[in-house]
């Protein structure tokens, strides 16, 4: 499959899936408790309409819509309709604060916005005296907003009468307009959330997305029977990618759940036969297992436990068809008939074909848990400025501590300072506004720098050690990769989020977050009584607890003579739960360590102090936007750690 | 600073009152000896908020229980819609148009949230014992009540419990499935009986912003009965405040909040 020079833009492959497969569904929402469904066609009409309302608003080519919003239909259509007319879709996560929508309605020129409901139209209103050039607000959800008299703030229903009446006045205009577009147009400008400063607003254009969707629908065979749930951010370009460019391209069918809290249930539902997810998902989905397999009877925790152990044993060499003894094939065909299937369709995963893990390294015991499943998750190296893909595994080559192999049509490298660069079709124009930028990170001939530290195995694999900038040694000059430790701490249910430290100190200390659905479901069952987060956060049992699974982290580190060094001496558990409201974790919900080392600077203080206590008191931020003091008195436990054993040849 | 197209959005809307839903006139009650409404009387605006505040033992929820009929009056007269209906039972003010919901949650705890709420359809289902015993009756009639509730369900955000057990909610979950229930009756007075006790901040927030959708959404007269001062000076149209089974104040929540004898009742003499 190539690049047709002639379906070079979304809108036009989405008018010539009208034509090929005019009746098949190309997208569903859960709404009142049923599944509702459009066709290709439906889409198609719904577009065309939206856009000709854009376009009697004033819209204009190369103007910029924001979309603000859960995943919903009408806002992939925006997406689609301001292509159609020239225009580019700029997706904003929905959970942003008011006061970050503003830094990029302003820095992207938004004009337009289309946005999900009432909280959104709320934020948009609240800071448009601050973003001038803001003039239309359209929203999908009316509920709320029947008293906001305002003319430009306009619903779903008066665009698509306004589009009807447009359409009808100007029947040639449309189709004129998408004909218009070319491969070389900016197709979308995604904000990348960025863990320092300001979020970067990345140009791709049509080229860049097509030519890489194209190649990755021919290495993983998708066709256009597929099932895929679109549940991630939409200003992610995972989604983008995932729940837009592919499905349009491979006409398959994406279902957007009915609400944030029922992705798990919808997805059960559904059975989508190709997923992507960050590790994140996966870790919560396996809790979620572990946990309520605690409240099972007796018999099934026995039998969950046998089970998981053959699969342990075998299951990965199953999946990849490797020849496995006669007695573990037979017991891991029971245990697929009790244990698997069953759990597979909790997850959801039953026909699942292709899933994919990417954002940040998973922890190795959670991918080898759901492989071991035989659910085909595979991992994936990517960047929004690659258009997603960099490095991908193949079917039968996955391991859990790789990356995979550069993706077709990309050049990978590793500088000589260890970090990865790559060169590819899918590589951004720029960062819009950013020249300065732009440079920093695309090289005069092309290459693009990652920020990752990383090297190439014997085998070509692609392994991602952390961050270039978070690479540390310690004092003795062992090596110490903090996200490494944190995955393998966050493996263990009873952790929610890790941030170790180690960089030029004499040993490596970490934070714990607890994970509050497996703590205090520990908690009921163990009569332990507590009133709140911190109080449970403060408790020596759980403490205790704790201490044990760093304990194990740290036996298990002692296995590896080169980071045997950094176990972990000391921790504490943290009395609040670390916030991208605080501006401690990104919008992805990745640790961010410059700013948590200055709110947390007494505690890091004594970390490394003789003291077995250490106060903190900083400002947070409610859900509402408050903000308030809190202070707290925690507890630092010292932890056992293990000698090196050299293995006896 | 520049004009934007939003300007106009900080203009507060005026909402204007027309007919008296309710009107509660001279209403006593009283237990033996105990006293526990003594000559209250207030009026409520068709489309409005309405608060019943005071302190402990002021005898809110007597004022409310009288209301739905659950208590009689001993003398006093309640007018609904311009008739008499100081007598009725409290199926008969239930089918007139009233709704609430408990103080302390009176859900099946064994049932699903969605049961729960379509239990509250039950005024509105029309069919017979006979019709009911019949697939197409019984099934349209099913289809029909279903859309409705799943239209609740929306509404209130609880589209991830829809299958859970009520007992296994959280508190707050209760409340807000109870809220449904209630709603499902279609009302034409909504009595929430101290909706946001025992919530946190954030649970009561959100409570808040479901009342005042409720009544701008449907219409719905709203007639709560709060603790919690704060929440109630902010989102209701008119106010009474009762102590010791008296009226000690009426009126809209600013000059409510200012009057002497409220201040007294709620923070003790000075």
């Amino acid at each position: 499959m190539k690049l047709d020079p002639k379906l070079d833009t979304f809108p036009k492959l989405l008018f010539n899936r009208k034509l090929l497969t005019p009746d098949q569904a190309a997208i569903r929402e859960k709404d009142f408790g049923i599944w509702q469904t459009w066709t290709w066609t439906e889409v198609a009409d719904e577009v065309r309409l939206l856009a000709c309302a854009l376009a009697a608003s004033g819209f204009q080519r190369g103007d910029k819509l924001a979309i603000v919003g859960d995943n919903r239909p009408r806002l992939y259509w925006g997406m689609a309709a301001a292509q159609s007319l020239g225009g580019i879709p700029v997706p904003l996560y929905q959970d942003s604060v008011a006061q970050e929508m503003e830094y990029v309605i302003n820095h992207a020129d938004i004009r337009f916005a289309l946005v999900e409901d009432q909280e959104q139209v709320d934020k948009l209103l609240e800071i448009s005296r601050s973003c001038p050039k803001l003039e239309y607000i359209f929203f999908d959800d009316p509920r709320g907003l029947r008293h906001y008299s305002i003319d430009k703030l306009q619903s779903y229903e008066q665009l698509a009468e306004i589009g009807q009446r447009f359409d009808k006045e100007n029947p040639d205009y449309f189709m004129t307009e998408l004909n218009k577009g070319a491969g070389s147009d900016i197709s979308v400008i995604l904000y990348t959330s960025g863990t320092t400063g300001h979020p970067k607003g990345v140009i791709l254009t049509f080229e860049n997305i097509l030519v890489t969707v194209i190649n990755s629908i021919e290495f993983d065979k998708l066709t256009d029977k597929e099932q895929c749930m679109a549940y991630l951010p939409m200003a992610w370009v995972g989604d983008h990618i995932f729940s837009y460019a592919q499905s349009y391209v491979a006409g398959f069918c994406v279902s957007c759940p009915e609400s944030a809290q029922t992705v798990m249930h919808d997805m059960q539902e559904i059975g989508p036969t190709y997923f992507f997810s960050p590790p994140r998902i996966f870790e919560n989905i396996l809790t979620t297992v572990l946990v309520r397999m605690e409240d099972a009877s007796w018999i099934k925790r026995k039998m969950f436990d046998y089970f998981i152990n053959v699969a342990k044993r075998c299951g990965v060499q199953i999946l990849q068809k490797e020849s496995v003894g006669i007695v573990d094939r037979a017991l891991y065909a029971i245990g697929n008939l009790l244990v698997y299937g069953p759990l597979k369709n909790t997850m959801g995963f039953s026909r699942l074909r292709v899933a994919y893990t990417a954002g940040e390294a998973i922890g190795p015991e959670i991918f080898q848990f759901f492989r071991s499943l035989g659910i085909n998750v595979k991992q994936l190296y990517g960047q929004t400025e690659a258009s997603v893909y960099i490095t991908v595994q193949t079917d039968n080559d996955v391991r859990a501590d790789t990356c995979g192999i550069p993706f077709p049509d990309v050049d990978v490298k590793i500088s000589e300072a260890g970090e990865v660069l790559y060169k590819s079709p899918g590589v951004f124009q720029s960062y819009y506004k950013n020249p300065e930028a732009t440079l920093q990170t695309r090289s005069s001939d092309g290459w693009v720098s990652t920020g990752d530290a990383g090297y190439f195995d014997d085998t070509g694999h692609l392994k991602i050690i952390d961050r270039v900038k978070d690479v540390g040694r310690l004092t003795d000059g062992t090596l110490f990769a903090p996200k490494f430790l944190e995955n393998k701490l966050k493996f263990f249910p009873q952790i929610r989020e890790a941030v170790t430290f180690g960089d030029e100190r004499d040993y490596a200390g970490a934070f714990i977050n607890i994970d509050l659905d497996a703590v205090s479901n520990w908690a009921e069952r163990n009569n332990v009584s507590y009133a709140s987060y911190q109080e449970l956060a403060a408790n020596p049992q759980v403490y205790a607890m704790i201490r044990n699974c760093i304990e194990q982290t740290n036996a298990d580190l002692a296995k590896d003579s080169e980071i045997a060094g950094s176990q972990i001496k000391r921790f504490l558990i943290l009395h609040k739960e670390l916030d991208a409201d605080d501006g401690e974790l990104t919008r992805t919900r990745k640790v961010r360590r410059r700013i948590i080392s200055e709110r947390f600077d007494s505690l890091i203080s004594a970390l490394y102090s003789q003291s077995d206590r250490g106060y903190i008191e900083n400002e947070v931020t409610f859900e509402d936007g408050r903000k308030g003091m809190m202070s707290a008195d925690l507890e630092i436990q010292d932890v056992q750690t293990f000698d090196h054993m050299q293995k006896v040849s | 600073m520049e004009d934007t197209a939003f300007q106009s959005y900080e203009t507060e809307r005026a909402r204007e009152f027309k007919d008296y839903i309710l009107e509660v006139d001279g209403v006593y009650v009283s237990f033996g000896g105990v006293k526990a409404l003594q000559n209250v009387g207030f009026s409520v605006y068709t489309g409005e908020i309405f608060s019943i505040i005071g302190p402990n033992g002021a005898g809110k929820t007597s004022m409310l229980n009288v209301i739905s009929g659950f208590y009689k009056a001993s003398s006093g007269t309640i007018k609904f819609d311009g008739n008499d209906r100081t007598t009725a039972s409290p199926e008969r003010v239930a089918s007139m148009g009233f709704a609430r919901t408990f103080q302390n949650i009176a859900l099946f705890k064994g049932m699903s949230t969605l049961d729960n709420i379509m239990t509250g359809r039950i005024v509105k289902v029309k069919n017979n014992f006979l019709k009911e015993a019949l697939y197409f009756p019984a099934r349209n009639q099913e289809v029909a009540q279903r859309e409705f509730v799943e239209r609740i369900i929306d509404f209130l955000e609880i589209q991830s419990i829809r299958k859970t057990p009520v007992g296994k909610l959280p508190y707050g979950l209760q409340k807000r499935v109870e809220l449904g229930r209630a709603l499902a009756m279609e009302p034409k007075i909504l009595l929430l009986d101290e909706p946001m006790a025992g919530m946190n901040l954030e649970e009561k927030e959100d409570m808040a912003r479901f009342v005042l959708d409720v009544n701008d959404e449907f219409g719905t007269t709203v007639v709560l009965i709060e603790h919690d001062m704060g929440v109630v000076m902010d989102i209701s149209d008119h106010v009474v405040v009762l102590d010791h089974g008296e009226r000690i104040a009426y009126g809209v929540p600013d000059e409510v909040r200012t009057n002497k004898d409220v201040i007294r009742a709620y923070l003790g003499e000075q």
